[in-house]
């Protein structure tokens, strides 16, 4: 009896564990493998070549913005892969930065204490969160962007830019040989400036003097490189768009797609971001408030030093998955022909291909990768400010 | 002692306080909510002036000239009686029978119609929490709509229904029969999928944290795509389903990852007690799932549910791209009729889906919310 204690035998319930684990993987391995046999078959049938060898053919297609050099004529669908990547990264990073700002102001305007703007601020959020993205993307570039006046017509914006419906035209800025030499100098006002702030703070610590970075700060970031700009005789010209009897001449364009595209993410974001910020913001006990207020600190402070830095541990993760969302959605750029990596890679190569399987898997990898690299760095931040919490 | 000398005796009534600031009333409510300080003052100047600039003109546009009849573009066009038009909702009159039904044939409509009646009772049926018998109302949800749906809408030719292909289903038919679906599939699967994540048995555990992450980890678009160009290389010829059945498959794949993680929250939520006061009770796994669990755990999450719901609803829109004549898709296509090309056609079909959309959205979120009030209320009490 005490034998059996001390070795204990597997129980029924474990036998029919085991024996459902091994039942679930079989049945898995079996379909995963008839299904490849299938598609082996049915592509065997449709003359469709398989592996990565088409990754270094030429892709022949053309793709209307490309941020690295392409060309039909002679890249390769390797090539193709990555100015999609890279227009999908584009949209997403300035729609992160623009949904952001949006989002925390709408955010913020929802718990003012002004009846108005709180109001108008939660009517933003209801609205634009109960309509579907895809349908402000289309409302964006059918119904606004492409209603744009013609070429003719377009409107000029003060600053040299015009905008008709084939996109906005903006002055390019053309950089002179010494133009290194000012972001040299702008990197280097950062540099110092950051630690400045640094050694500010230690000193605060030590002494309980406050810095005071501001000025110096100003001087380093912004007059530093002015100075060494004209110091370098300007490196810095302008290309300025001109309206000819077809197209128009000089100046770099954004396509109607991209602003379409980012417009609508950006809005559609911001309505989220704002209820996190609102959420996060109402998240902190009013105590903290009163107690930051009973310290002497002032409204500044008080937001500054108590208020947010609570409040940020609530809304960072919500906060992330919501870039997440944006950098998904970006793949609807499909819908209205942005050379995104879906609408490239997913539409273009495969319809050229046929490869589906290994095209669909590559651009699933990618999606896949970035949200594991961000759950990744979110487990860390989960961890530093748990610490933090104690 | 002269009266001179008491200093504290009054000798003249005191002057009269100015009467309180009101704050009560709609004055007080002004002040306190609007004009309490200059900035707010400011700032409420701003928005009335933005309210005064924007409202009259969207209300000129959609109401007061917009065009309510007629019978091709001309009535939609600039004329003499009408400078300046507003929205197009005759064009949206002409096509609203597409716009519900896509080309399913006029003769078999009744079907849809009946459809929706059968459906609208579903919902109802587990909405409403009150309602009798919601064991029942989930059972004809789950398992008999699904079947007389199917029966009704594909056709059956032996007792008179007509087949009728999904080639010619459209509108907003479609969308709701993918919202539908994905509902129907994802809720069950879903719960499997939670339960698996937190099973003791590794190969289910895994299986289902890989089947999870990975389909949210990837945009709906790409899981569409695979569904609709994968799944026919991935099944023998014959079997080949057909496009919307693939974007149904692809949708309820998606939905059912959502919906394990809205359901594995309501699971954390469940004290341990629960679970150790049902084994000692000697239940098996499953009826402590099926009887003490799961009903409290769902019935914490329905607001979650029905939020991830209105992410699905907005979703359907998606199979738009594949290919299916979802509502959406019917909005495009009417837009580009030639017939009815105006400057404010395509402004006219995008608020009316819009429209569409946020009604059914909005209603879904205010219930969701007046869930969360009731479940907020039980468990103060």
């Amino acid at each position: 009896m005490s034998k059996m204690l001390q070795f204990p035998v597997r129980s029924k319930q474990q036998w029919t564990n085991i024996a459902l684990q091994a039942a679930l993987v079989v049945v898995v391995g079996g379909l995963i493998y008839a299904a490849a046999v299938n598609a082996a078959n049915n592509l065997a049938k449709a003359g469709i070549a398989s592996g990565f060898r088409f990754w270094d053919n030429t892709a022949g297609f053309d793709i209307s913005q490309t941020l690295i050099s392409y060309s039909s004529s002679t890249s390769t669908f390797g090539r193709a892969f990555w100015v999609g990547l890279l227009n999908t990264l584009l949209v997403a990073s300035l729609g992160v930065v623009l949904a952001t700002a949006l989002g925390f102001t709408i955010g913020i305007a929802r718990l003012s204490r002004n009846w108005l703007v709180s109001h108008l601020a939660g009517g933003y959020v209801e609205l634009i969160r109960n309509v579907p993205l895809l349908l402000q993307i289309l409302f964006w570039y059918n119904a606004v962007l492409k209603s744009l006046p013609d070429l003719r017509g377009s409107i000029a914006i003060p600053g040299g830019a015009f905008l008709n419906n084939r996109g906005l035209f903006l002055p390019q800025p053309l950089f002179g040989a010494n133009f290194p030499y000012v972001a040299g100098a702008l990197v280097l006002g950062i540099v110092a400036t950051l630690v400045l702030r640094i050694w500010g703070r230690r000193r605060q610590e030590r002494t309980g003097q406050p810095p005071r970075t501001l000025y110096y700060a100003f001087g380093l970031i912004v007059l530093l490189p002015l100075v060494v700009f004209f110091a370098a005789g300007a490196p810095l010209s302008f290309s300025f768009p001109e309206v000819a009897r077809f197209n128009i001449r000089g100046g770099t364009e954004i396509l109607p797609e991209f602003a379409a595209l980012l417009v609508a993410l950006t809005i559609y974001t911001a309505a989220f971001i704002a209820e996190v910020v609102r959420a996060g913001i109402l998240a902190v006990a009013p105590g903290q408030t009163e107690a930051a207020q009973a310290l002497g600190l002032r409204s500044g402070g008080t937001l500054r030093l108590v208020v947010v830095p609570q409040a940020m541990r609530v809304i960072v993760p919500p906060l992330t998955s919501q870039y997440l969302n944006l950098t998904k959605n970006s793949s609807l750029a499909v819908a209205i022909g942005y050379p995104d990596l879906v609408q490239v890679f997913a539409g273009s190569v495969l319809n050229i291909t046929g490869q589906a399987v290994e095209v669909i898997a590559i651009t699933m990898a990618v999606y896949l990768f970035l949200s594991l690299v961000t759950s990744f760095l979110m487990n860390l931040y989960g961890r530093r400010v748990a610490i933090a919490e104690r | 002692m002269a009266a001179t000398d008491r200093v504290y005796l009054r000798d003249a009534p005191a002057k009269l306080l100015p009467a309180p600031v009101a704050s009560t009333g709609v004055l007080g409510w002004v002040r306190a909510n609007l004009f309490s300080s200059p900035v707010n003052i400011a700032i409420t100047i701003i928005c009335v002036a933005a309210i005064v600039w924007i409202v009259p003109s969207l209300l000129r546009f959609f109401i007061f000239d917009a065009v309510w009849s007629g019978a091709d573009r001309e009535a939609c066009l600039p004329s003499e009686q009408h400078p300046e038009p507003g929205a197009c909702w005759a064009f949206v009159r002409v096509w609203s029978s597409y716009f519900v039904y896509g080309f399913y044939p006029i003769s078999e409509r009744w079907r849809v119609d009946l459809f929706f009646v059968l459906l609208a009772l579903g919902i109802a049926w587990l909405a409403w929490l009150g309602a009798p018998r919601r064991d029942l109302g989930a059972i004809y949800f789950f398992i008999a709509l699904p079947i007389l749906s199917y029966i009704l809408l594909s056709g059956v030719p032996m007792i008179g229904l007509p087949d009728v292909p999904t080639s010619l289903w459209g509108g907003i038919l479609v969308t709701i029969v993918v919202a539908t679906v994905g509902i129907v599939a994802s809720l069950p699967l879903g719960i499997l999928l939670a339960l698996g994540r937190r099973s003791a048995m590794p190969a289910v555990r895994l299986a289902s944290i890989t089947f999870i992450e990975f389909v949210r980890g990837v945009p709906l678009i790409t899981v569409l795509f695979m569904a609709s160009v994968m799944l026919p290389l991935f099944v023998p010829d014959r079997f080949a389903p057909d496009k919307l059945v693939r974007a149904l498959i692809g949708v309820a794949l998606f939905a059912s990852a959502y919906m394990a993680e809205v359901v594995r929250g309501g699971l954390l939520s469940i004290p341990r007690g629960q679970y150790e006061a049902a084994q000692a009770l000697g239940l098996s796994y499953w009826r402590m799932m099926v009887l003490v669990i799961l009903p409290q755990a769902l019935r914490v999450t329905l607001p979650n549910i029905v939020n991830t719901f209105i992410g699905l609803f907005k979703d359907t829109t998606l199979v738009f791209i594949v290919g299916i004549f979802d509502f959406l898709r019917t909005i495009e296509a009417a837009r580009g009729d030639p017939h009815w090309a105006t400057p404010v056609t395509s402004v006219t079909g995008y608020a009316f889906a819009a429209v569409f959309y946020f009604v059914c959205c909005y209603g879904m979120s205010r219930y969701a919310r007046n869930v969360e009030a009731r479940l907020a209320r039980t468990h103060r009490r």
